[in-house]
């Protein structure tokens, strides 16, 4: 590990032209290619990858589903569909109210999501941006993909509010502009509009929100020795070794998602209720076996949700337990945790060096997991690790928050068309 | 005692048990018409470990206390939990007391093994005056449940040590050739054979030892020097069961009419990992260092395990953390104990041959 830190990965300029080039070297070559092997890709299949950005440095390559392929028609109408307030019972509340590009695509600094009527949730929006690479959604991971993620807040009481997704289709089906892109998109048309398409679009325009090219990247994998200050490097060293921190936040050879897609206990929100999980966990259990829906429960039921991923699977080592969430781009994104009780990454780290307790609480819950122990960090070990995940924004980001505020300064409306944003963010 | 008669327990239906989780749901499932079958839990191996004063080694207590905390979760409730010896790690009242305050937790009764961490300082006296007799019976729903001592040793080793405390550290050290082999003894074979006598060989036994009751491996203690001996007195019965903690790994033989199984330990598992560098890990020294890297999570390959008696057998589920749990349950059919996952060869792992 220390070789990395003093020798960064070797072949920078190799590796950025790797990221930079394939496509258009690739889309001369492979009809031709295809044509004598008999295999003439569809023309969508070059069209999507015209649309879907360029792996950005520091991410692996993004896999997309064989049925939903990116086009730019599709990202578009997602975009539209993914700011559209009006798919809620008061018009006020779409996906991009708690997932706002300029706070890193989530609702920061709210602790837990409003929805419709001022209600809360119980959980804190974890960011879109890279999502796509997960291997589930939701903090407890109760959806596998974006597709069936984006389904759900529509009709949960405390988001959306609607009472099934009919009135989306209503609209979809009716609307002159949703009409045209439906029927550009997928060839479909009235009654012909389902819900399945709508999954689809949402889902690629959030395959397009990913992003790499932080300070980190440019030094661990292109080989920058000056991208991040004396001060972060030390910190990757803490992330890296005393702290343990990428057992479970991955740092691959060539790549970083910054998760391992894991559902861990780290004593948070447990610890407050830990006495009385025998009472509510078997109350929870005995309403699901009855058909209580998991999505609705967990995000009204503050003690149910502090069940975490075993209100998903029912297994007993998984109390508590929540989804490992990446690291990037999370100095936009506080509060943290899953139910947004840490302030600061200072209180992270300060969480995480207790052993698994914090706050209120002065011991961490007996379904504890295994990796979470007392670290013995130094304050400027603690410091330093503050600053490496500093390190971790994405500058198109980080341009956009940046944009906001001075938007906010300035009393002006905040940016209404975030994918102009990010498009001159990139330029 | 009088005789048991367990006609109506062997008409118990089978149980579910391809699960790969520890699902309360199923569990009810299984159990919601079969009067005669019930569940117990097995929590064994805590080793717990007082560094000083009121300070106690946190991954052991960890592993006991996360043990605890989910055996009271499950439901319906187990009838009760058996404890497989080795509460404390230096046999010191400090740490009985300790581990049996952690042990207080639990919703249930538990009947308690005596291992060889909690007997060679004070040959078992603090033991015995928390928790009672060393070796005992009881019956429950037509099984007749045996609690042996299974580490005792020749008096003369015994009584060739200058201090206790050098004694019981020896003891402690897993392969240390100092050390000298487990046995039950002809005192408490007398009061097993006569126990036995008050039974009828229809009743399902269940035995509860620390040690194998089965000779494994003599060097690393994995032997119990009486096994056959023990084994005669019990091959009369038509359903034995053997539950054995000690071996901090899952293991499971027949050998003619009993089974045996073994519990994982909350503590650390077998081969013993390499310690965590950063801070003491207070893992027991080995003479030969075994080939198993630091996991990170202090409870990989530690567990607990929830096990079904049905029919007069047994199937132990192993709740397993960051892993895969498994079930090893009795096979009518090949009348043998058998991991219900990986008893397809092709899922093999190539026993090793050469040591």
């Amino acid at each position: 590990m220390k070789r990395f830190i003093t020798a960064p990965a070797a072949e920078p300029v190799a590796r950025v032209t790797t990221h930079a080039g394939p496509f258009r070297s690739a889309k001369i070559h492979r009809p031709l290619l295809a044509l004598l092997l008999g295999l003439l890709p569809a023309a969508d299949a070059l069209a999507a990858e015209a649309a879907q950005p360029a792996t950005p440095l520091g991410l692996p390559p993004l896999a997309v589903p064989a049925d939903n392929p990116q086009t730019p028609e599709k990202i578009a109408l997602g975009e539209k569909l993914f700011n559209d307030k009006r798919f809620s019972s008061t018009g006020e509340i779409g996906c991009v109210s708690c997932h706002e590009p300029a706070k890193g695509f989530s609702d920061s600094p709210k602790p837990v999501s409003t929805g419709v009527n001022g209600l809360n949730g119980t959980r804190n929006a974890p960011t879109v941006i890279n999502a796509a690479y997960l291997d589930s959604q939701f903090w407890d991971g109760r959806e596998p993909t974006l597709e069936a993620q984006s389904l759900q807040p529509f009709v949960n009481p405390v988001e959306g509010g609607l009472a099934d997704h009919r009135p989306i289709l209503d609209v979809v089906r009716t609307d002159p502009d949703y009409r045209a892109a439906f029927d550009d998109v997928f060839g479909v048309s009235g009654e012909d509009v389902t819900m399945d398409h709508v999954a689809k679009a949402i889902a690629s325009f959030e395959r397009t929100l990913i992003a790499g090219d932080s300070p980190f990247d440019r030094f661990y994998f292109g080989g920058e020795t000056d991208a991040m200050t004396p001060q972060q490097i030390r910190g990757l060293s803490v992330f890296l070794v005393e702290g343990r921190c990428n057992s479970c936040h991955v740092i691959e050879q060539d790549q970083a998602l910054f998760t391992d897609n894991e559902f861990h206990n780290i004593g948070v929100g447990i610890n407050d209720v830990e006495e009385e999980v025998p009472q509510f966990a078997a109350a929870f259990l005995k309403a699901k076996n009855a058909g209580a829906d998991v999505d609705k429960t967990v995000l009204t039921d503050p003690k149910s949700s502090e069940l975490g991923r075993f209100a998903v699977t029912s297994d007993i080592s998984k109390i508590g337990a929540f989804k490992t969430p990446t690291l990037r781009n999370i100095a936009l994104t506080a509060p943290y945790m899953h139910d947004g009780s840490l302030a600061t990454l200072e209180e992270v780290v300060e969480h995480y060096d207790n052993g698994g307790f914090s706050g209120d609480s002065d011991h961490a819950n007996a379904y504890l997991s295994g990796g979470i122990r007392p670290l013995g960090l130094t304050e400027q070990q603690e410091d330093d690790l503050v600053a490496f995940m500093q390190a971790l924004t994405s500058p198109k980001y980080a341009a956009l928050a940046q944009q906001a505020q001075a938007d906010d300064a300035a009393g002006a409306a905040p940016a209404q068309e975030p994918a102009t944003a990010d498009q001159e963010a990139d330029q | 005692m009088s005789k048991l008669n367990r006609r109506e327990f062997l008409k118990g239906a089978g149980l579910l048990t391809a699960g790969s989780v520890l699902p309360m749901s199923l569990v009810e499932l299984a159990f919601a018409d079969a009067k005669q079958n019930f569940t117990f839990a097995y929590i064994s191996d805590s080793h717990i470990q007082q560094i000083k004063g009121n300070q106690f080694v946190r991954n052991w207590d960890r592993g006991l206390m996360r043990a605890v905390a989910e055996t009271n979760l499950l439901d319906p409730k187990p009838d009760f939990v058996l404890y497989g010896g080795d509460i404390a790690q230096l046999g010191s009242k400090p740490e009985i007391d300790h581990g049996l305050e952690l042990l207080s937790a639990l919703r249930y009764p538990v009947h308690y093994a005596l291992g060889e961490h909690d007997y060679y300082l004070d040959l078992g006296e603090y033991w015995e005056s928390q928790l009672g007799p060393q070796w005992y019976s009881f019956d429950h729903k037509g099984v007749h449940f045996i609690v042996l001592n299974s580490i005792l040793t020749y008096q003369d080793w015994i009584d060739k040590w200058p201090t206790a405390e050098q004694r019981m550290a020896t003891m402690a050290g897993l392969d240390n050739p100092n050390g000298s082999p487990f046995m039950v003894g002809g005192e408490q074979r007398a009061w097993l054979a006569d126990d036995l006598s008050k039974v009828s060989l229809e009743t399902p036994i269940v035995v509860l030892s620390h040690s194998p009751l089965q000779k494994i491996f003599r060097n690393w203690n994995f032997w119990t020097e009486d096994a056959d001996q023990v084994q005669a007195l019990l091959r009369p019965f038509e359903k034995v069961s053997v539950l054995y903690g000690h071996v901090h790994q899952i293991q499971y033989n027949q050998i003619g009419n009993i089974s045996f199984n073994s519990a994982m330990a909350t503590a650390w598992p077998w081969p013993y990992p390499r310690s965590y560098a950063q801070a003491p890990s207070h893992m027991p020294k080995l003479t030969v260092p075994m080939n198993r890297a630091d996991p990170f999570f202090e409870r990989d390959a530690t567990g607990w395990q929830l096990i079904d008696l049905h029919s007069g057998n047994v199937d132990l589920h192993y709740a397993l953390y960051d892993n895969t749990n498994r079930v090893v349950a009795f096979n009518e059919q090949t009348g043998q104990p058998e991991d219900t996952r990986y008893q397809d060869s092709g899922g093999q792992v190539p026993a090793q041959m050469h040591y």
